[in-house]
């Protein structure tokens, strides 16, 4: 009895060191850590004496992050509609390949919700998490590409900007492929 | 022999009880449908108003849910019971409505009080003319605000199948339970079994005069001092001691500075199953540095915004699953989301109030080796789960690689360089892979195992 107590102890202590380490809350040990940890500010890092604490900040006022364009329409029911006529920059000799690039960010941003083909039924329509998407092909909204750069811009009603997770080529490659799309729609 | 008897009354236990919880389980699935007939009865009584309130739903939600709920204020106003009130505080008939469905811009710029009344409180955002409305499908529209129907079919559907569910998923854990406790006995019997023979033999052998051994040792040499005796043995089992130390303390010493199922706990509790698994929203959605830049981005709380401002809560179903299974309550977590970008949701606008949310990095290569996402995701076009594993299935989010140097090099090695449709590559390419006499190229061949590639 007295050496089954004894494996029982060695068991027990085996437990406990087991599960200490099983511990995931916490980083585990560095070597070095003047060697892991930067410098420099890291992107999102906390840096005490910035607004917030925090490394990543708004783009100063009057500036243009690098691979925007200056939007020349104001957000409003006038600027949508002074919009509606304005056509997309690009390079139409580009078309093919801008059609493609914007066809695979329609995938990522919007196809979540205007579905795959553009007709208002993708998956958080069809699961109703979110309701009331339009088809493009909407006679009523009139889109035109220049109201899809537009909206893309500033968001509408339930819908929000993605200017800040595309650039400005990007959202008219977007806003070209929509286009096509309604195109498709309306045959 | 002596356990046979006891078999038939466990397995006529068993029986019974499995028996019961049947019963009682067909009797609530009955009660269900018993409560789904009454449901379905409720709604035909209220369809016999004008307007059909079913296609008044689908209607409704193609339509005005974009910007309208039934109870309460989004982009636009609630809509519940919406032609009852403008008919008793406004004294606007259902003519009026239908004008401002087809047309809002022009009442509103005809001068009809209401109209502006309405468009200013809303931040004057201007309802989409919905011209391709006919009369008919606005009266369905208004049946539907005036009586929506309790949706008796998915609910119903829904509490027959929690009814189902539950009662098979309970019945599983008895009889888990039950399979168990059977064990559990059988041991027990064994044990003891065990303990009498071992008792009935020992008298056997003091009744035979035979002495057990036991009391023999006390004069033999005590093994520890036959063991320092013996040297031979004393070297080799220091050097096995050694080795095996040796082991285990580089085993420990790799894993140093490792963070492979590092798993801290975050101020919002955000599920990637329910938004990368159940609704399939792409990786790329939130995190969409990570085409185009070095670090794959921690969404700003706009990112989330764009769906949360409509979704203030998540399904019954959601929330149910969430307190059971995570012990979290996700209409919590959007609240803190709302507080953290400054939404105030009874108003849906934004204070402006905000405070930031203390992200806990999970995945952090050191400082001296360099990383770069864009040119994982979008040159190589890598899926994000071949490092950062089963996203999609997490419910909290933790580091699936070990994002040690063996790790990164053992993936170069392995993966052909994307070369097609990359004019960059194409003729590194075609040189390269004639000098090693391949057709494709690894990452390794292309030079990704150079230390200045990462370390610099």
């Amino acid at each position: 009895m007295n050496s089954f107590s004894k494996i029982a102890v060695a068991f027990a202590s085996l437990f406990l060191l087991v599960s200490c380490w099983g511990d995931k809350d916490e980083p585990n040990y560095q070597y070095m850590p003047n060697m892991y940890e930067p410098v420099g500010y890291e992107a999102y890092g906390k840096v005490e004496f910035l607004p917030n604490s925090q490394e990543a900040m708004l783009p100063a006022d009057n500036t243009i992050p690098r691979g925007w364009m200056p939007y020349p329409f104001e957000n409003t029911i006038e600027g949508k509609e002074l919009a509606r006529l304005n056509t997309s920059p690009l390079d139409p000799l580009n078309s093919e390949d801008n059609l493609a690039q914007g066809g695979q960010l329609y995938t990522i941003y919007c196809a979540i919700c205007h579905g795959d083909k553009g007709d208002g039924q993708g998956t958080l329509v069809k699961r109703e998490k979110i309701l009331g998407v339009p088809s493009y092909d909407d006679v009523a909204r009139n889109v035109t590409v220049g109201t899809t750069m537009h909206t893309i811009q500033y968001g509408l009603n339930s819908m929000g900007s993605y200017a800040s997770q595309m650039n400005t080529e990007e959202m008219w490659q977007v806003s070209e492929y929509v286009m096509q799309l309604k195109g498709e729609l309306t045959k | 022999m002596k356990k046979v008897p006891y078999r038939h009354p466990i397995s006529k236990i068993l029986g019974i009880t499995v028996l019961f919880f049947l019963l009682l389980s067909t009797s609530i699935f009955a009660q269900d449908e018993a409560a789904a007939e009454a449901d379905s009865e409720s709604t035909e009584a209220a369809a016999e108003t004008d307007g059909d309130p079913a296609a008044g739903k689908s209607l409704f939600n193609q339509n005005c849910a974009a910007c309208h709920a039934l109870n309460r204020k989004m982009t636009g106003p609630a809509l519940a019971n919406v032609e009852s009130r403008l008919a008793e505080d406004e004294g606007l008939d259902r003519e009026w409505l239908y004008r401002w469905v087809k047309n809002s811009p022009g009442v509103i710029s005809s001068g009809d009080s209401y109209a502006n009344e309405i468009y200013n409180e809303y931040n004057q955002a201007a309802m989409t003319p919905f011209p391709t409305l006919s009369n008919a499908d606005i009266d369905n529209i208004l049946a539907y605000t005036a009586a929506p129907p309790s949706t008796p079919k998915p609910a119903a559907a829904a509490a027959g199948s929690e009814g189902v569910g539950g009662g098979s998923g309970s019945g599983s854990g008895i009889s888990n339970e039950l399979i168990l406790g059977a064990l559990v006995l059988v041991f027990g019997l064994l044990v003891v079994m065990l303990l009498l023979v071992n008792r009935t033999l020992r008298r056997i052998a003091e009744a035979n005069g035979v002495v057990l051994e036991k009391e023999q040792a006390e004069k033999r040499k005590p093994i520890w001092k036959a063991f320092v005796d013996n040297q031979f043995l004393v070297l080799v089992s220091v050097i096995v001691l050694l080795l095996g130390s040796a082991y285990f303390a580089y085993g420990w010493m790799m894993q140093v500075g490792v963070d492979q199922g590092y798993q801290p706990i975050q101020p919002i509790h955000y599920s990637h199953r329910i938004h990368a698994g159940d609704n399939k929203i792409e990786c790329k959605y939130c995190h969409s540095s990570a085409r185009v830049s070095k670090t794959s981005g921690i969404p700003s709380l706009n990112v989330c915004m764009n769906c949360h401002k409509s979704i203030y809560q998540v399904s019954d179903e959601t929330l149910a699953e969430g307190k059971q299974e995570y012990g979290v309550d996700y209409n919590k977590e959007i609240k803190k989301l709302y507080a953290a970008v400054g939404w105030d949701d009874q108003n849906q606008r934004y204070t402006g109030e905000t405070k930031p949310v203390e992200w806990v990095r999970i995945h952090n290569l050191p400082d001296f080796a360099y990383f770069n996402h864009s040119q994982h995701v979008s040159v190589a076009g890598i899926q994000c789960q071949e490092c950062h594993g089963p996203v999609e299935e997490m419910e909290i989010m933790y580091q699936y690689s070990p994002l040690t140097m063996g790790w990164c090099v053992n993936c170069h090695r392995e993966t052909n360089v994307k070369a097609e449709g990359n004019e960059y590559y194409e003729k590194i390419h075609a040189e390269l892979s004639k000098k090693y006499g391949v057709e494709q190229l690894t990452a390794a061949q292309m030079g990704g195992l150079e230390c200045g590639k990462c370390h610099y």
